[in-house]
């Protein structure tokens, strides 16, 4: 049996995701900015923090009106030691502690770091402070860390932020990078299509029993779940079945320049059609039915690169009752 | 083995726009759903369970929409379900929702769908590169412009029968406060006139992209026997999938779609649905899906949906309007788009439609919803009368 092929690969929305975080949350999040904690207190008294736009229980709107200031000190509910931050994924490049601290005057504990230098330094029921950055933006690492603080110790003034234009506006949104990290292997039947394409050929499959031909077959057959056990060489002629030409720029990394075309082709020895470029004519010739032939690249690789596009072999076209089926 | 009747008691929806940056996810579905409750004469407290649905997550990132979303929609203590199948999910969603209520699992059940593009980019989020995946370089509507292509072909339907729908629908949205376009100068000549995008597809052809919720409350005999207002009773629902890509797939008329749409109108005893409907709100987030659907669904021979739009038979003041909301061309809120086509047509048996009303006849009409690859499909059919 052949090892399936496997690839590292990264989910990440470009330029990461904007959130507009509606007035409730908008108004916590300028106060971190603003170097202020607050929380809203609820119909029954309680005062919640970080503060949600509903009532936890009761659904309720919360409202900005029921803002209260909260901490500045805060108590730490309970911890848990990180002795060994890593890199990227920790915001402090120090051993630190995370956690539950519930600031004075709320009902709720917020989740954040302390900055002590040891687990010893550590207690449940200790005070602590914040330690405010001086570039804040409006979001919760506003907060650098919590330190420790001894009641009746003066308040550290907050730093002031460098002037900027909008600086006393509201915060609206913000922008999250997310990042995801898969690492992907190929099934059986795919490791064999993408080393065929290393060798410039196309293999297809098809199951016991059945004598539809799937080009890059996933495995099975579709209609009826039999695995695709049979190796069948298709060939790397076909007709075109359908298309579009593509008018808008920038759709893909892998788009040519507009205007070109984009074409389901019926391969010549499958049943299924692929989606793939087509080229070496001029848009306006392409039609339904006409015979097209992969263009290979010059170096081969285990990939559907490998085919950079579709172009026309010059034969008559394809009669329509040849590919209606297949549309 | 019995099945309990279903009403929608509450119709809700955001009015729906490019942009909604004044309010978060959590702020747009619980406006929906706040208008839901109050149609339905009901608070948070008399919800029994909520079913939520969204398209898929890389639109805004948000993987578990029903966590997050679980104090906006009053879900503490009650059941909460997230329900998934790309666009169709909006139809999809409220079917399961009423089926709790027809199981007599639930008296009173809140279901919401939504979607906020203006978050991130919903072609990005289609076509996203998979490793040992064939590439997208062309975009959703280079999926589906080669299929019109081929239906074009097929059914010998002129080029500007995509166009007439392009034009039918803004005009529809015209009488829809609610709808996100509202172009009441639109022609003809506009249409044919717009940047081709996706040969044979142009720029007015498709459908806007949306920030909006539908959001419904659906309620048990009993429940519905104590609203305050008109219901609408569920007389069928049904939805059906097929793979993707299979040998001698019918792309354009997909078996799926008409297997969905003979086991709705079996449970409503539709036998003529153009005869017996009063008007459909049917997802057509590109114009030729008109009269591609029209087949699809039975209002006509094969061959012959684009007849129909061209006749005006689909027009508002047509014998069997389709979208006369302004349908997904005018607005697609992606996840919402589904519900708002279920929701439109309650609103419509309900004689709650407003401006874009039209005249019950038989007190009758389908909602439907497509999604996937033309994979996924979700249907219903509401009545103003109770089912027998």
């Amino acid at each position: 049996m052949t090892e399936p092929l496997v690839a590292r690969h990264s989910l990440e929305y470009p330029g990461g995701y904007t959130r507009s975080v509606g007035e409730v949350v908008g108004r916590y999040l300028t106060g971190l900015r603003d170097g202020r904690i607050e929380g809203a207190r609820l119909a029954d008294g309680r005062v919640l923090v970080p503060p949600t736009e509903y009532d936890p229980l009761t659904s309720a709107a919360v409202s900005v009106d029921d803002f209260v200031e909260v901490g500045p000190a805060g108590t730490v509910v309970t911890w848990s030691w990180v002795a060994n931050p890593r890199a990227e994924k920790h915001a402090l490049d120090r051993p630190f502690a995370f956690a539950l601290i519930r600031p004075d005057g709320a009902d709720t504990s917020m989740l954040h770091m302390v900055d002590v230098s040891t687990p010893e330094e550590m207690s449940t029921g200790m005070r602590v402070i914040p330690h405010w950055r001086s570039d804040r933006i409006g979001g919760v690492s506003d907060i650098e860390a919590w330190r420790p603080y001894k009641d009746g110790d003066p308040i550290p003034e907050v730093p002031p932020l460098p002037f900027s234009e909008n600086m006393g506006d509201s915060v609206t949104g913000i922008v999250t990078s997310g990042r995801l990290d898969y690492e992907i292997a190929a099934g059986e039947s795919t490791t064999r299509f993408l080393l065929g394409l290393a060798e410039g050929k196309i293999i297809g499959g098809k199951a016991v029993g059945s004598d539809d031909v799937y080009a890059a077959s996933r495995g099975t057959d579709p209609t009826t779940g039999a695995p695709t056990s049979i190796s069948v060489d298709v060939s790397d002629t076909g007709v075109i079945t359908t298309f579009c030409i593509v008018n808008i720029p920038g759709l893909s990394d892998l788009a040519p320049e507009i205007p070109y075309v984009s074409a389901q082709v019926l391969l010549d020895g499958a049943n299924n059609t692929f989606f793939g470029l087509i080229r070496g004519c001029s848009v306006d010739e392409v039609r339904m039915g006409m015979r097209v032939k992969a263009k290979w690249l010059e170096k081969l690789t285990a990939d559907h690169g490998s085919i950079e596009w579709w172009e026309p072999t010059g034969e008559p076209d394809a009669e329509y009752a040849d590919y209606k089926d297949y549309l | 083995m019995s099945k309990n009747a279903v009403a929608v008691v509450g119709v809700g929806q955001t009015h729906h726009r490019s942009s909604r940056k004044d309010v978060s996810m959590a702020g747009l579905v619980r406006e929906a759903a706040v208008e839901a409750l109050e149609d339905a004469g009901m608070t948070w407290s008399d919800i029994d369970a909520v079913v939520v649905g969204k398209a898929p997550d890389m639109f805004e990132g948000v993987a578990m929409p029903e966590l997050y979303l679980a104090d906006a929609l009053g879900a503490a203590g009650k059941p909460m379900l997230r329900v998934h199948t790309a666009g169709s999910v909006g139809g999809s969603t409220a079917i399961v929702a009423a089926k709790l209520v027809q199981a007599g699992v639930h008296e009173r059940v809140l279901t919401v769908a939504y979607e906020k593009q203006s978050e991130s980019n919903a072609t990005w989020g289609l076509s996203v590169p998979m490793p040992f995946s064939p590439p997208l370089v062309a975009g959703a509507g280079g999926y589906f412009a080669p299929m019109i292509r081929a239906y074009m072909t097929r059914s010998g339907a002129p080029r500007e029968s995509g166009h007439l729908v392009a034009v039918k629908d803004r005009l529809n949205a015209v009488r829809n406060p609610r709808a996100h376009l509202h172009m009441p100068e639109i022609t003809l000549k506009m249409v044919e006139e717009s940047w081709l995008l996706w040969d044979p597809l142009r720029y007015l052809d498709t459908c806007p992209s949306s920030d909006g919720a539908m959001a419904m409350v659906l309620g048990s005999e009993k429940v519905a026997a104590a609203a305050p207002n008109p219901v609408a009773w569920v007389h069928g629902m049904a939805m059906r999938s097929e793979p993707t890509m299979f040998a001698r797939r019918d792309q354009i008329n997909p078996q799926a779609g008409k297997d969905c749409a003979a086991d709705v109108y079996r449970q409503a005893g539709i036998s003529d649905p153009r005869r017996d409907l009063d008007c459909a709100e049917v997802y057509v987030p590109f114009s030729w899906y008109e009269p591609m659907w029209l087949e699809n669904l039975g209002f006509c021979a094969e061959g012959d949906g684009w007849k129909l739009t061209a006749e005006g038979a689909t027009a508002f003041d047509g014998d069997i309007p389709w979208n006369p909301s302004g349908g997904v061309l005018s607005s697609n809120p992606i996840g919402a788009s589904g519900m708002i086509r279920f929701g439109e047509v309650a609103q419509q048996v309900r004689g709650a439609a407003g401006g874009h009303q039209v005249e019950l006849k038989t007190g009758k009409a389908l909602g439907h919803a497509y999604g996937g690859g033309s994979q996924f499909f979700a249907m219903w059919v509401v009545g103003a009368k109770k089912p027998e």
